[in-house]
């Protein structure tokens, strides 16, 4: 078990590193100078020259990559090249902005989805469960952002009860924290979990399908019962795989869903610096959600293990 | 392999069939041209001249939506195209390969899963400029991860077989096994993913495009028709359904299609 | 025998689905400590039967007729789940074929048969269920009883999962045990062991045994009665030893034959090659009204084509319209 952990760790911090060679060599293949970027056209020769011993891409590739990611390491982001504001101090701001809207879709997500396929797991060949399946197919069809759209559409401009979009900090007014928390979740949550039920659905069939069950039955335990007291923790398995393999999904959709409520976060930023050339700033944003990613995937696998005693090695 | 078609595949069938047969015909006739600015007309209801209303521009939705299929049609072909002709590959020879190469190579695809395919978007957006063509080439890398994975799987499938086992044993070469017993196990498994992987590049192909980072104006596409009626959604509420049902319909037929296409050919799934 | 109780009394059992009739007038007693084989070849319905009894049948199944269960007041046909989840595990309890996916994978096995005292109430309490437990582990002589309570399922042989299944069904002195096919599943080496268990654990608490086995070495062995199956139907029924030396049904006769059970080298000259019963067994639904066997019976006539009566003289019974006749019959 030790073993395996050691390994999964392993293999997750080379993945972080050559992430980072790919991002920064993507990004530094381009056919420009971040110096002439930013100056603009009118730009001397000798601020120019200023411009990038400051960005230090008078350096040779290999030395700008590595005096990068050891900055990264010690939490130092660097310095945008056109505004020359720290980075990091940002991508802290919009980190837990993103934060908040990522972890309560992943609720809503979930708290939809669960009780859903359960139940359409159980009237699986039933009328009610092709209902049920039919939903979580258009649901599934509706990218996240264009039920956005639709959501703005009906509550807040026809219906007017919820604002449009923006972003509030919830110390400074909790219920306005809220109200624009609203939409922009169900719209994340509401898809994602149409989803998740699909898969769960899928997990849930399986483990009905199983002696174990049975063997419960036999016992004297009634159908929900036996669900419940044997089976749930079987399901959790691959819902909690499932998730893993979502999280990037749910990222990438929430960063448009930000576009679509004007939340100032890490998607905002990051489409920003495209927009403006921002590179390093850029660069650092690839870098948080690439590394979001590995993290969560690594954890996942980590709770996989935690979950199936199979897969731990007893000495 | 021959089973009757269930009720979601036939109807994913039609809805695909219809966009395929929208942008056919976008060749060569539409209402009006969908490029066409008549400032006079903007903003106009769905009526008898202009049967979904125009944009702010005076375009007409309909011509729009229907170039802008071609968009769509195009992106999801080249991507998924991508994603296939790179990624099946990569898989069979990985686990056709020494331990090594299997595991570098899986490991790598999990990596390459990291990045979703706006991210690369992004990047390649940042480095050439937005476009279809960036667009395309980024969605295509990221769902080339889901077919790697899924011809290895296929491929062991087989080469595990004793069969194939036997004919190693023989003698004959690891390329007559490929050719002829990994294709027909993974060619049904292939075609799922394809239709899967399209609709995957048809919502990222409207979420880039909707960003801005997409397919430039004046080219239509759906995703920027969204963005641009989502701006005046108070002056005109209708104009945003148009592009988000388009979108929607044909994501649906799509991911109908590639699960009535994997209930057909995988026989063990019968139940679900 | 007198005197001993009946434990259980099965009449007019039928199961039902997709049209077809599954199992056909099933009839069944069984008395305190008695034990009853119940054979055929696969696909005979007596897995069915079994599954009828706990009321277990597959969705789309349904059973009519009559099973009355010693203790229990209504008829277990049509009860209702409430009153049938009261009564699985305490008064009639199961042990399934398959013991390496019996068995939750993600629990503790102490925990899960402490759960089989708990559900009932027998035993109150997490640790009191917890040390009964082990002391049932131990009485289905598994070694270490205290380890295994606190391994998981994969760590345990095949033949060890299948002592915690049994435990499980035994753990309330259940009234009737069930056991299909418990041993093929397991090593050749296991098996006697297993029989041995189960036939010494119902004759200490004198439970009622119904053994469903294809294999008539064990069910010679294990049991007292033997019922015969083929088609839906029990076509033969009486005291092992006498049935399966002296058969009346025409299947019966074909089983002995084709089951080796005389070693061949007690025979010598005679044939040497395995003798099969010509045909195959009908699939469900497929069976019109009649004898089920008329097929693949060398003595079928046209009177076969209507279901034979049960005759029934002193302990044995058979549906047949020709049984066959030894020198030696009673």
């Amino acid at each position: 078990m030790l073993a395996r952990v050691l390994l999964r760790t392993g293999v997750f911090l080379a993945g972080v590193f050559v992430a980072s060679i790919v991002i920064f060599t993507v990004l530094r293949v381009l056919p420009g100078d971040p110096a002439q970027v930013a100056l603009g056209v009118d730009a001397t020769p000798e601020g120019l020259a200023q411009a990038r011993a400051e960005f230090g891409t008078d350096r040779p590739l290999p030395t700008q990559y590595l005096s990068w990611a050891e900055g990264l390491l010690h939490g130092d982001f660097g310095r945008s090249y056109l505004s020359r504001s720290a980075i990091g101090p940002q991508i802290a701001d919009r980190l837990q902005v993103t934060g908040w809207l990522v972890a309560s879709s992943i609720v809503v997500a979930l708290l939809l989805a669960v009780p859903l396929a359960t139940f359409a797991a159980m009237w699986h060949r039933t009328g009610r469960g092709a209902l049920l399946a039919g939903l979580s197919q258009v649901g599934v069809a509706v990218p996240a952002f264009i039920a956005g759209v639709l959501l703005v559409d009906l509550f807040a401009v026809r219906l007017r009860w919820l604002p449009s979009g923006g972003w509030v900090a919830p110390d400074k007014d909790p219920a306005g924290f809220i109200r624009r928390l609203i939409l922009p979740v169900l719209s994340l949550g509401l898809i994602q979990g149409a989803v998740l039920s699909r898969y769960i659905r899928s997990a849930v069939l399986d483990v009905l399908d199983q002696d174990y069950l049975r063997t419960a039955r036999a016992k004297g335990l009634r159908p929900y019962q036996a669900m419940v007291r044997h089976g749930l923790r079987n399901v959790g398995i691959p819902v909690v795989t499932v998730l893993g393999l979502q999280v990037a999904s749910l990222l990438v959709s929430g960063i448009v869903v930000e576009r679509v409520f004007v939340i100032p976060g890490l998607g905002s930023l990051l489409l920003d610096s495209v927009a403006n050339r921002d590179l390093l700033v850029l660069q650092d944003v690839v870098m948080v959600l690439v590394f979001a990613v590995l993290t969560i995937n690594f954890l996942v696998d980590v709770a996989y293990a935690a979950l199936d005693p199979r897969l731990r090695r007893s000495s | 392999m021959t089973r009757r078609p269930s009720p979601g595949l036939i109807v994913g069938a039609v809805l695909v069939a219809g966009v395929v047969f929208t942008a056919l015909l976008s060749f060569v006739w539409t209402p009006y041209d969908a490029t066409e600015v008549q400032v006079a007309d903007r903003l106009l209801s769905p009526g008898a001249h202009h049967w979904l209303g125009t944009d702010r521009l005076g375009r007409d939705v309909v011509s729009q939506l229907m170039v802008g299929s071609r968009t769509t049609l195009t992106v999801g072909l080249v991507a998924s195209g991508i994603g296939a002709v790179l990624g099946t590959p990569i898989g069979v020879l990985a686990s056709m390969g020494p331990r090594w190469l299997d595991r570098t190579v899986m490991l790598g695809n999990d990596l390459l899963l990291a990045f979703p395919g706006l991210l690369l978007a992004a990047m390649l957006a940042a480095v050439y400029g937005a476009g279809t063509g960036p667009a395309m080439v980024a969605i295509g890398l990221s769902t080339l991860p889901s077919f790697a994975r899924l011809a290895r799987a296929g491929t062991m499938q087989v080469v595990t077989t004793d069969y194939v086992r036997a004919a190693l044993v023989a003698g004959r070469g690891s390329w007559w096994n490929a050719r002829r017993h990994v294709w027909p196990n993974i060619a049904g498994l292939v075609t799922v993913q394809i239709s899967l992987s399209f609709a995957i590049a048809v919502v990222a192909e409207a979420g880039l495009s909707y960003l801005g980072l997409g397919t430039a104006p004046p080219t239509p596409s759906w995703g920027r028709m969204l963005q641009d009626s989502q701006e005046l959604i108070s002056a005109a509420p209708l104009l945003v359904l148009w592009p988000a049902a388009a979108i929607a319909l044909a994501v649906l037929g799509l991911n109908l299609l590639g699960d009535g296409l994997r209930d057909l050919f995988d026989p063990r799934l019968e139940r679900r | 025998m007198t005197g001993a109780e009946t434990m259980l009394r099965v009449e007019g059992l039928d199961v039902l689905g997709a049209g077809a009739t599954l199992v056909r007038g099933m009839e069944l007693a069984l008395t305190a400590g008695e034990r009853v084989a119940l054979i055929g070849e696969s696909g005979c319905g007596k897995s069915l039967s079994a599954l009828a009894l706990l009321g277990l049948l597959p969705e789309g199944l349904t059973a009519s007729g009559s099973i009355r269960l010693v203790g229990v007041e209504h008829d277990l046909v049509g009860a209702g789940e409430r009153q049938m989840s009261a009564i699985r595990g305490r008064r009639i309890a199961m042990v399934f074929q398959e013991p390496m996916t019996a068995l939750n994978p993600t629990m503790r096995i102490g925990r899960q048969v402490a759960e089989a005292f708990r559900i009932h109430g027998r035993v109150r309490g997490r640790r009191a269920a917890q040390a009964a437990a082990i002391e049932l582990l131990e009485r289905v002589r598994l070694p270490e009883p205290g380890r295994i309570a606190g391994a998981y399922p994969h760590e345990l042989s095949g033949g060890q999962r299948q002592r915690v299944v049994l435990a499980i069904a035994l753990s309330n002195r259940p009234a009737v045990l069930v056991c299909d096919e418990p041993t093929t599943a397991l090593d050749v080496t296991v098996q006697a062991q297993m029989l041995g268990l189960i036939t010494d654990s119902v004759t200490e608490t004198n439970a009622a045994l119904l053994f469903i086995t294809h294999d008539l070495a064990v069910a010679a062995t294990a049991c007292r009665r033997v019922l015969v199956m083929y088609g839906g139907r029990v076509v033969e029924a009486g005291p092992v030893r006498v049935v399966l030396s002296r058969p009346r049904h025409p299947y019966t006769l074909g089983l002995v034959a084709a089951s080796d059970l005389e070693p061949l080298a007690s025979r010598p000259g005679r044939r040497t090659r395995l003798t099969t019963i010509a045909g195959t067994v009908p699939a469900f639904g497929d069976r019109a009204t009649g004898c089920a066997f008329r097929t693949r019976c060398p003595s079928a006539s046209s009177v076969c084509e209507t279901d034979p009566a049960w005759s029934q003289t002193g302990d044995r019974g058979v549906a047949c319209w020709h049984p066959v006749r030894a020198a030696s019959d009673d």
